[in-house]
């Protein structure tokens, strides 16, 4: 029933000059929810609406199973789409809506209703079948909208930005019913789901894609996108992490890395590193402890203070962290924390080195040992 | 395959826009042009006729008349417009639903009606004029250069207010707040913020007025009495008895083209570098005038309205009383009408005829236009888009010799037949719809298309389920104002009528010149109750009286 979805060295160009999508190729397994995760502007959109065939290509291939589909009209490759802002037929009801891709495929009336029906029931919205859309929320909306892409049984399900329209707490409900009746449909429906939310992303996704640029950084599940960044981007894209220059340094066999005086023993270190290599080094914002001396030394500029957390504008002596616009940031939690610092003090801490990234000089490439899937 | 087959139905429709707007439009005003640099007797090129039309001050005096004329209406109209309108934005005026119904009544019913009424009010047996002689006192004269200005400002002001309203409804609250708050007096405030902001709108409305003052043809040609505009100017050397002499007349047209065109550029060139846009605006909610102002406030709006509501007032009891010439007794009598519908009807029926037609032809080249122009951009739909806009600003009388000269020959020789008619008022009031149909589908998320494809519906199909569907409401609206402006025209008609393709406006206007007045004033009201209905039917629809002209 499910299938799986084929890219083949897909380009996209908006007219001569601007290249969107440059040569991706990408395999999406059969039911899984994947997801392309980019800032705004990446391709991860263009990438779906060629998926869809609302874009033609301009060079690769795209398949649905073994059927190539890139030369297919979009009202007949037999896919279900939700976009960004519902695009609820507004003069339609939702039985009306619903029911619009089973009256273009020529189901008959009974056949119809009961499919409506029972759709409806999923998504928990039969007691306002008879409404038009006008009355209805935005989380209502979509609902029907996700009822309508699904009950014609598609082969892949499309979907572009759909939480985004919505509140912060239904945003997280609908993110579970999405999930939910993805994997119940007919054993699992490929989706292919577009976010620039890495929460939402992280939360939803069987396996996330996260694109740059137009170029794929990293294909990975959720867990491994987080704990093993494929490159700086990556790193720094999903989640806050503190970058710094450091050197390899290998002793008798034991790879540690060197930021300004302090030594790190990173285990994963990969194989293929060598002694004195410059490397960037990331930490995430809340994976240190602090230490009266012996680690990295910084200086309070900032707080902030979260509830739960309490966030600190840093700045790293020495010239040991990497400048970027975003600046550098430490993340306490309140709970466990034994005082808090105040403005301009001066603290030392050590990172915590199980989980620290280490990329190549230029960021491009993780040296990191990422194993096999766990 | 998709992106061929797709092209294919729209293409097809490009091709055939191309092809209409050609023939119609591109060629006749080619011809145009064309005739005005031709000898009238060998069709040799000569600039004789514009040598002839700027050396002689009979002929340069009908231009600088209607600029004068032009530019004293547009200045009166911003005087009176511009403060209606702000009153009525900014403060609680009593009834104000009903004053901009009657308002939007008067600017749209039949452009001659004003100076017909004010010559039985003020004309030289004139009802007013009678009274003040009987009491020993000379009235004021409806004839000449004043009356044609108050006249046209009566009917015009509305365009001015129509326009204003619209963007002072747009002005946003918070900025007035803003600029309070940092110190502006409310009396400056209106010159710093509110002024400037909506001064593009202003400009868009004083050339409406300008251009609209130009181009009437009716006015001048009953009240004028001496006074020669190039409106009456081009129908007199087309038409005259002496001389008919179409390619002058060719000529004088294309000047007067080329002064709006340029006029409409010098608009266009000034918005371009100022257009302010506001989004997301709070309206400024309206306050209470204190009761001295607001005396004042009501005094003038009070006046205005009823001024603009004289001539019809006039025409609807002319129409019931008994008149013999222009002499009228008091005597209830429903003879006018009788007569009307018994040796008049034919007009009555070809108006709703060639008007039913026009309509049915405007929405479906609206649709089409409005869609391929938005969502099917290229080069040719874009010159579609311009060019459709440009009958916007054409005076109807340049319009009618426009397609006189371009198909009284040849294979499409229309003149004389009904078909001539249609197409001018295809022409002329498509803008309308064009504009409204443009402005719905603007609101329609393209996405909502993509949907239904997504969900097995074909593009084309899915054109006329969903995209169709849901512009109806925004076409209709505009077919509404297409539909009043095309029972009403005149300029244009005049030109291009026969005994046998006469409308109700062309008769109504013969009617006058033979001082039949009791049918000139039961045909006008029969055209008056026409105009309103559909302008009822506009406002129930819209559900606002708001009319963007």
């Amino acid at each position: 029933m499910s299938i799986q979805i084929t890219a083949e060295h897909v380009v996209k160009k908006f007219d001569k000059e601007t290249t969107v999508i440059p040569d991706l190729s990408l395999v999406i397994k059969e039911g899984e929810l994947f997801t392309l995760l980019g800032p705004s502007g990446c391709g991860k959109t263009t990438f779906l609406r060629m998926l869809a065939g609302f874009y033609p290509l301009d060079g690769g291939h795209i398949y649905f199973g073994e059927r190539r589909i890139d030369c297919v009209p979009v009202h007949e490759r037999n896919i279900g789409m939700v976009f960004q802002n519902y695009a609820i037929f507004p003069h339609m009801t939702t039985a009306q809506n619903v029911e619009y891709g089973l009256k273009q495929r020529k189901v008959d009336k009974a056949l119809r209703n009961k499919k409506v029906k029972e759709i409806l029931e999923t998504v928990r919205m039969e007691e306002y079948a008879d409404r038009l859309p006008a009355k209805l929320s935005g989380g209502q909306q979509q609902r029907i909208a996700l009822a309508r892409a699904i009950v014609i049984r598609p082969d892949v399900l499309l979907m572009d930005e759909p939480l985004s329209n919505l509140d912060a707490k239904l945003r997280i409900e609908m993110r579970s019913t999405i999930r939910e009746i993805q994997k119940q449909s007919c054993g699992g429906i490929t989706t292919v789901y577009v976010t620039h939310d890495q929460e939402e992303a992280l939360a939803i996704s069987d396996r996330i894609a996260v694109i740059n640029k137009g170029v794929i950084q990293q294909v990975d599940t959720p867990r491994r996108i987080y704990q093993y960044p494929a490159n700086i981007f990556v790193a720094t894209f999903i989640g806050f992490s503190n970058l710094f220059h450091g050197t390899v340094r290998i002793q008798d066999g034991k790879k540690q890395v060197q930021i300004g005086d302090c030594l790190l023993p990173v285990l994963r270190l990969g194989n293929n590193v060598q002694d004195g290599q410059k490397v960037i080094v990331s930490m995430r914002a809340d994976d240190f402890t602090c230490v009266s001396e012996g680690g990295i030394w910084c200086k309070i500029k900032s707080d902030t203070f979260l509830g739960q957390n309490m966030n600190y504008a840093v700045e790293f002596e020495n010239k040991i962290a990497v400048e970027t616009e975003d600046g550098n940031e430490l993340v306490e939690s309140v709970r466990t924390a034994r005082h808090f610092y105040r403005q301009g003090e001066r603290i030392c801490i050590m990172p915590d080195a199980e989980k620290l990234n280490v990329f190549t000089d230029d960021g491009g490439t993780s040296l990191m040992d990422r194993g096999d899937d766990t | 395959m998709q992106k061929i087959r797709k092209l294919d139905f729209w293409t097809l429709i490009t091709v055939i826009m191309v092809a209409v707007f050609g023939i119609f439009l591109i060629y006749p005003l080619f011809s145009l042009f064309s005739s005005a640099l031709r000898e009238s007797s060998s069709g040799m090129f000569t600039l004789d006729h514009f040598v002839k039309f700027m050396s002689r001050s009979y002929y340069m005096r009908a231009l600088l008349n209607s600029l004068k004329i032009g530019l004293a209406v547009t200045v009166l109209c911003m005087l009176i417009g511009v403060p209606m309108a702000y009153i009525m934005t900014f403060y609680r005026i009593r009834g104000k639903k009903l004053i901009e119904i009657l308002i939007v009544i008067s600017m749209l019913s039949p452009p001659f009606i004003g100076a017909y009424s004010w010559i039985l009010l003020l004309g030289r047996s004139g009802a007013v004029t009678k009274l003040f002689a009987a009491i020993g006192l000379q009235s004021p004269t409806i004839y000449g250069m004043g009356g044609i200005i108050f006249v046209m400002t009566l009917k015009l002001y509305p365009f001015m207010y129509m326009y204003m309203c619209g963007a002072l409804k747009k002005v946003d609250g918070s900025l007035l707040e803003a600029s309070s708050s940092l110190g502006c007096r409310p009396g400056r405030q209106i010159w710093r913020m509110v002024i400037p902001l909506v001064m593009p709108t202003m400009l868009a409305g004083a050339l409406m007025v300008m251009m609209n003052a130009m181009a009437d043809f009716g006015t001048p040609q009953l009240i004028g009495e001496g006074v020669q505009t190039m409106t009456t100017l081009i129908y007199k050397e087309y038409i005259g008895e002496v001389s008919g002499n179409g390619n002058f007349a060719a000529a004088l047209a294309s000047v007067m083209a080329l002064v709006t065109a340029a006029l409409f550029l010098a608009q266009r060139h000034y918005i371009s570098r100022k257009s302010y846009t506001t989004n997301g605006a709070r309206p400024v909610e309206s306050k209470e005038l204190s009761s001295g102002k607001k005396a004042v406030a009501y005094i003038f709006i009070g006046l205005l309205v009823f001024l603009s509501c004289v001539p019809h007032l006039v025409v609807v009891y002319t129409s019931l009383y008994k008149s013999d010439s222009s002499m009228y007794r008091s005597s209830f009598t429903l003879e006018n009408y009788k007569k009307v519908f018994s040796s008049l009807s034919k007009p009555i029926v070809n108006t709703y005829i060639y008007g039913v037609i026009a309509i049915v032809i405007i929405i479906g080249l609206s649709m089409m236009v409005a869609y391929t122009s938005m969502r099917r951009r290229n080069i040719f739909t874009r010159i579609i888009d311009t060019i459709t806009m440009f009958p916007y600003i054409l005076p109807g009388a340049v319009l009618g010799i426009t397609l006189l000269v371009a198909f009284n020959h040849g294979p499409l020789t229309l003149i004389g037949t009904p078909y001539i008619i249609i197409l001018a008022f295809v022409i002329r009031r498509m803008p309308y719809t064009l504009r409204s149909s443009s402005a719905i589908l603007y609101q329609i998320n393209p996405s909502i298309e993509d949907a239904s494809i997504s969900l097995g519906c074909p593009p084309i199909r899915t054109f006329f389920k969903i995209t169709a569907r849901l512009m109806l409401p925004g076409v209709f609206s505009g077919a509404i104002l297409s539909w009043v402006t095309v029972i009403n025209e005149l300029s244009a008609s005049m030109l291009l009528y026969t005994g046998k393709t006469a409308t109700m406006s062309v008769t109504v206007y013969s009617q006058i010149l033979r001082t039949n007045y009791g049918s000139a004033s039961a045909l006008s009201v029969i055209l008056t109750v026409s105009t309103i209905l559909s302008l009822l039917l506009f406002f129930k629809l819209t559900g606002s009286t708001e009319v963007s002209v």
